[in-house]
């Protein structure tokens, strides 16, 4: 028993709480303090993140090992970023309220917990923790139907979804008589316990986490809540929660449901191709880039499930490459959404970046950046990201998979590139207004990291290495 | 007839069955989707403190418990937005949650 080793979870939540009372007490605007402070209760819980000691604490319900400690400098990381780019948006359409950074304080110290879950109580806690939070800024714009719609949406599904996980934990949990990751793991390990009433329950945890990170077919919500949520939140959406429930369904994939691998590759080689094909043919119609951006996580979901599917420690170091690279991707994309505004106006449209290489060549480049790295052209990080999975995948003999990744891809290019040509060849539209400060940051690490990534991957791909070892330790 | 586990296991089923239906055949109002959710939550309860009881394990009890936690925070949340959306458009029918089409 060690609590020590929640330290950072436990100092976050006391941070969020003495932020939310700072924010109650103090009269007059304090949402840039509020952030502020949150900003640094970020870098204390990476600081603490880093500086942890490893093991198991709370009764083995709780694990601290270099796969959790990579996911949550990754989620802290995305996190802070989601932060800086909110900035100014919610300041011009009315959000800045000191709720915003607190509710965001409080999803982070779920999707911590959820990192660090050792045991279906508490995954399902931390679960819980983060998606409440998530479905109250979802509805954050609360005087706009767009987002109280996109909030209401989220809220049915996803409370669907964690009542299926639910249902499926509880069915794991009456035919094993355990909850715990380590036991179950142990108990499965002999195939004559797998009963048919366990891979029930297996397949319902599946269908529940599937959902927290949108893959087909429990994808239907993502468009419309990425559109209808105001866009600093769909870029908090975007980054930080995929992370925490793509790394926490690696955990549970691996370590409780670890011997049953045989019973659950098909459901992930169809959900990852059903994924990656439907990522790549919906975004093709859509007008608004919101829109397009949701089919496009889709899509990666499905590449980085690929790695998932695979199951050796070559597919798993892939899928945490994979996720840094997109959360850096995906957190400079957004942060060119938010920064579409004309005359104090929030716009969504492709059309509406026509030209901006001539009226703002900095942003165009940036976004171009982004785009083609998404679409996964050498030597941007995206490439990278998509080499070491289908690498996996080709090695594990998975030939399918890497074959329809590499065709989808190709399909998807076509959208980026399409962003693209209306940047660089259509008619200027007039000029957005002035980028601030806090955008123009985001954009800067984002496009520096995606474009520098094949300078210095070593220290990345060695720490995903150790991580995606240590989970099959 | 003695009520064993099989019994509560399918009355459990049953009610997760008619929560699930009850968010997707429902057209008619945004609190009943509410209802539905919570029927799931209790059917999971129900399955769970019958295992516990049949495996004769107190954990099963206490993630119960948990459960109930969750699903009042949940309820409270939910309504939250419910009355957000009636703010905005003044009505919760749910043929009228079409803004956006995905």
């Amino acid at each position: 028993m060690n609590w020590t080793l929640a330290l950072p979870e436990i100092t976050l939540s006391i941070l969020a709480m003495a932020i939310l009372l700072f924010g109650v007490l103090r009269r007059g605007e304090s949402f840039s303090v509020c952030s502020m402070l949150t900003l640094g209760a970020l870098l204390i819980g990476a600081v603490l993140v880093i500086g942890q000691a490893r093991g198991f604490a709370f009764n083995g319900q709780y694990v601290v090992d270099p796969f959790a400690v990579f996911a949550k400098l990754l989620i802290l990381a995305g996190a802070a970023l989601a932060l800086v780019s909110a900035q100014d948006y919610n300041r011009e359409e009315g959000l800045a309220r000191f709720e915003y950074p607190v509710l965001m304080l409080l999803a982070v110290v779920g999707m911590l917990a959820m990192v660090s879950a050792n045991n279906f109580m508490s995954l399902y806690l931390a679960l819980e923790l983060q998606s409440l939070a998530l479905y109250v800024l979802a509805a954050f714009a609360r005087d706009e139907l767009r987002s109280a719609e996109a909030g209401l949406k989220y809220f049915v599904l996803g409370a669907l979804a964690s009542g299926l996980l639910l249902y499926g934990i509880s069915l794991v949990y009456g035919f094993s008589g355990t909850f715990d990751f380590a036991a179950l793991a142990h108990l499965l390990s002999d195939p004559s316990h797998a009963s048919a009433g366990l891979i029930v329950g297996m397949v319902f945890v599946i269908a529940g986490l599937a959902f927290k990170i949108s893959a087909v077919p429990f994808h239907m919500w993502t468009p419309d809540v990425y559109e209808g949520a105001p866009t600093p939140v769909t870029a908090f959406l975007g980054t930080a929660p995929k992370v925490a429930a793509i790394v926490l369904l690696l955990r549970v994939m691996f370590v409780p449901f670890g011997h049953l691998t045989s019973q659950w590759t098909q459901i992930f080689e169809f959900v990852s191709i059903a994924s990656m094909i439907l990522g790549s043919l919906a975004a093709i119609g859509q007008t608004s880039i919101k829109r397009l951006m949701a089919y496009s996580s889709i899509g990666h979901m499905g590449y980085a499930l690929i790695g998932l599917t695979v199951g050796t420690v070559d597919g798993l170091r892939g899928v945490l490459i994979y996720m840094v690279t997109y959360v850096f991707m995906s957190a400079g994309t957004f942060a060119c959404l938010i920064a579409m505004r004309r005359r104090g106006r929030a716009l969504e449209k492709i059309s509406d970046l026509a030209g901006l290489a001539r009226t703002d060549g900095g942003m165009a480049l940036a976004l171009a950046i982004f785009m083609f790295s998404m679409a996964g052209i050498p030597p941007l990080s995206g490439f990278f990201g998509k080499l070491y999975v289908f690498l996996a995948a080709v090695r594990a003999g998975y030939w399918t998979l890497a074959i329809i990744g590499v065709l989808t891809s190709v399909v998807g290019a076509y959208y980026y590139l399409r962003v693209i040509k209306v940047m660089y060849f259509d008619d200027p539209a007039p000029a957005f207004d002035r980028r601030p400060v806090g955008l123009s940051f985001v954009l800067g690490v984002g496009a520096v990291v995606t474009t520098f990534f094949f300078v210095f991957p070593a220290p990345i791909v060695g720490a995903a290495q150790a991580a995606a070892a240590a989970l099959f330790g | 007839m003695a009520v064993g586990l099989t019994h509560y296991l399918a009355v459990s089923a049953i009610l997760l069955v008619l929560g699930v239906f009850g968010i997707f055949l429902n057209r008619k109002n945004v609190i009943i989707i509410l209802m539905s959710v919570e029927l799931i939550l209790l059917a999971v309860n129900l399955n769970l403190v019958a295992f516990s009881a049949s495996l004769g394990d107190l954990v099963g009890q206490v993630f119960a418990l948990f459960v109930l936690t969750v699903a009042a925070a949940e309820a409270a949340i939910g309504l939250a937005i419910v009355v957000i959306y009636f703010r905005n458009r003044g009505s919760i029918q749910v043929e009228d949650v079409n803004l956006m089409k995905g």
